[in-house]
């Protein structure tokens, strides 16, 4: 219980501080709504290749943007772990009762409530632009939480990272590195079976991917929910991993000073 | 705070151990005894391990070797009702520069389980005692840095801890911000009985709060007691000559002879010896120290000083050390 509340109290912080700064948030969503609006432009041909089916690209980029605009912005998550690093908070919080749990968990929290956020923002802005569910509302949920769990595990991890590099150049470099590959290594622009061999394999592995497909899945006219329901148990179980990796970090964090 | 646990001493450390990557060893068995309700200082200079002693007696970093309790909690197997105990205001400020005096004092009451009517009175109670009404609903980035040096410390009292933990808590203040703050930390003492430990590399600042201290050099406790204990263990007055010139072996040679000179040290054109009465020795070295062809620039005599205690119990000057 307590340790529940302390979550509370933690994410509770974070949020206020994001509420103080709402540009912050907007800035995380410019990139996938560039990717929105101009590869959905760009790429618009693509469905003319054969074995696409006759949806338009738009409809198809839509579940994978919404993916990515969660990638995007709980990769920076550990930004502010290095923030209270610097300004002696971790310090202060590690030396009162709050668990190291509650510490990740609230920072964890603050990330999916942002990533909600954005991807109903995501949502609305793809089909004013054209896009379609034909999953419908609960298609879009089962999206949205799909989305929350990768940007929560990616939290998670951003934080480890932040705890055990503590310098905010090594989290840049790290997160530029990463996401790219990740979305390119998915289904988020081109259908799994029109990707090269190796890359299909590398999807498979990507949880970014595993996000993708239960969200296109879900929000697709015919679902098949048990596909749905393991990729989204992998991606809870990715979130457990990468949450105790983050605990575990604080542990490093201690050791060096 | 008059409690039953007052003969508990508010700090027992011995033989703490700690080396960072590197080889380098920041403390190297140092042993400390602090007596519940009084001000303690660990006095030396940067990096001497002064830090390093109070991150491991607050639970946030764990020594190699030696053992270590606060009010009774050993800091490894009882971290959890230390950190109920203690009050901590590190060097660094510790306050949430994007969230308001209040929002700040509240959260750190909350994570010590405080809530409801109890919590808002304590917050209200701690921004009326240290100043900040006014500028409780501020971000604490527009606060001036004394304004945030009294935030830190209302944090750290929220929860009435027994023990508080002042880590150079007037490193980089003004001058008279600094002087408020020691009136801040005397009060602290006498009207809430808390044992306090502060760590400072100013010698004036432990010879005007501490009523006990410990000197603190290269990781280890080199001498302890009360500032007037440790001044009379010197005998005599401080003799203290700056030289025009560097004078290699010269002085050494010139002061030699003096029978009333003693604990020489010359540090490049500073010259310190004690004597029992520094009025009379001062002719008798200025003119040694004229036939040996050494020129003085000028010349002070003072009654002993913490700096002198210093001097005498590492063969450093403060200034030197702390270079």
């Amino acid at each position: 219980m307590t340790t529940l509340r302390h979550t509370g109290y933690m994410a509770l912080r974070d949020l206020r501080a994001m509420w103080r700064q709402p540009w912050y948030v907007a800035m995380t969503l410019v990139q996938p709504l560039i990717w929105l609006l101009l590869f959905g432009e760009l790429f618009k041909a693509v469905t003319d290749l054969p074995g696409f089916g006759d949806e338009s690209y738009i409809a198809y980029l839509a579940p994978g943007v919404v993916i990515m605009s969660a990638l995007f912005s709980s990769g920076w998550n550990g930004m502010a772990t290095i923030e209270d690093i610097d300004g002696g908070v971790t310090d202060r919080l590690l030396v009162s009762p709050v668990s190291r749990f509650a510490l990740i968990a609230g920072r964890v929290l603050q990330s999916a409530v942002v990533v909600v956020i954005q991807s109903v923002i995501m949502v609305l802005v793809a089909l004013a632009v054209g896009a379609s569910f034909p999953g419908g509302v609960v298609g879009v949920i089962v999206l949205i939480v799909a989305s929350a769990l990768l940007g929560a595990a990616f939290a998670a991890l951003s934080n480890a990272l932040a705890l055990v590099a503590r310098q905010r150049e090594s989290l840049i470099g790290a997160v530029t590195f990463v996401v790219l590959p990740l979305t390119f290594l998915s289904t988020a622009l081109m259908r799994g079976d029109l990707l090269p061999g190796w890359m299909q394999t590398a999807s498979d592995l990507n949880p970014v991917d595993w996000a993708i497909e239960a969200g296109r899945n879900a929000t697709g006219a015919s679902t098949d929910w048990g596909s749905v329901l393991s990729d989204l148990g992998f991606l809870a179980a990715l979130l457990a991993v990468c949450a105790w990796l983050a605990v575990r970090a604080f542990g490093s964090y201690q050791r060096s000073v | 705070m008059k409690t039953s646990l007052d003969h508990i001493p508010a700090i027992d450390a011995a033989g703490l151990v700690k080396t960072y990557p590197g080889d380098v060893r920041a403390l190297d068995g140092l042993d400390l005894s602090v007596p519940a309700g009084t001000i303690f200082a660990l006095l030396g200079p940067n990096g001497a391990g002064k830090s390093t002693a109070v991150r491991i007696l607050t639970t946030l970093s764990r020594a190699d070797a030696g053992s270590a309790r606060v009010a009774g909690h050993d800091v490894v197997t009882g971290a959890g009702l230390v950190r109920r105990v203690i009050g901590c205001v590190g060097q660094r400020s510790g306050a949430d520069r994007e969230a308001t005096g209040r929002e700040n004092l509240v959260l750190q009451g909350q994570l010590q389980d405080m809530r409801g009517r109890e919590l808002t009175a304590r917050v209200d109670e701690l921004l009326e005692q240290f100043g900040l009404m006014d500028a409780a609903d501020r971000i604490v980035k527009t606060y001036s840095g004394g304004m945030q040096r009294r935030l830190d410390i209302a944090m750290a009292l929220v929860h009435r801890p027994q023990v508080l933990f002042l880590d150079e808590p007037t490193t980089g203040l003004d001058p008279e911000v600094r002087v408020e703050m020691w009136r801040e930390i005397e009060r602290l003492k006498r009207e809430e009985g808390l044992s306090i430990l502060l760590t400072t590399h100013y010698l004036e600042e432990a010879d005007r709060l501490a009523s006990e201290l410990a000197i603190v050099d290269r990781g280890r406790v080199v001498a302890g007691g009360t500032p007037e204990e440790l001044k009379s263990e010197l005998r005599g007055d401080a003799i203290n000559v700056e030289l025009a010139f560097r004078a290699n072996g010269a002085v050494e040679a010139a002061l030699a002879p003096l029978g009333e000179i003693r604990e020489l040290v010359v540090e490049g054109t500073t010259l310190r010896a004690r004597a029992d009465e520094g009025a009379r020795a001062v002719p008798l070295v200025l003119g040694a120290l004229e036939s040996g062809g050494v020129e003085v620039a000028s010349v002070t005599v003072a009654r002993p000083s913490l700096d002198d205690v210093y001097l005498r119990h590492t063969g450093r000057s403060f200034e030197e050390a702390e270079r």
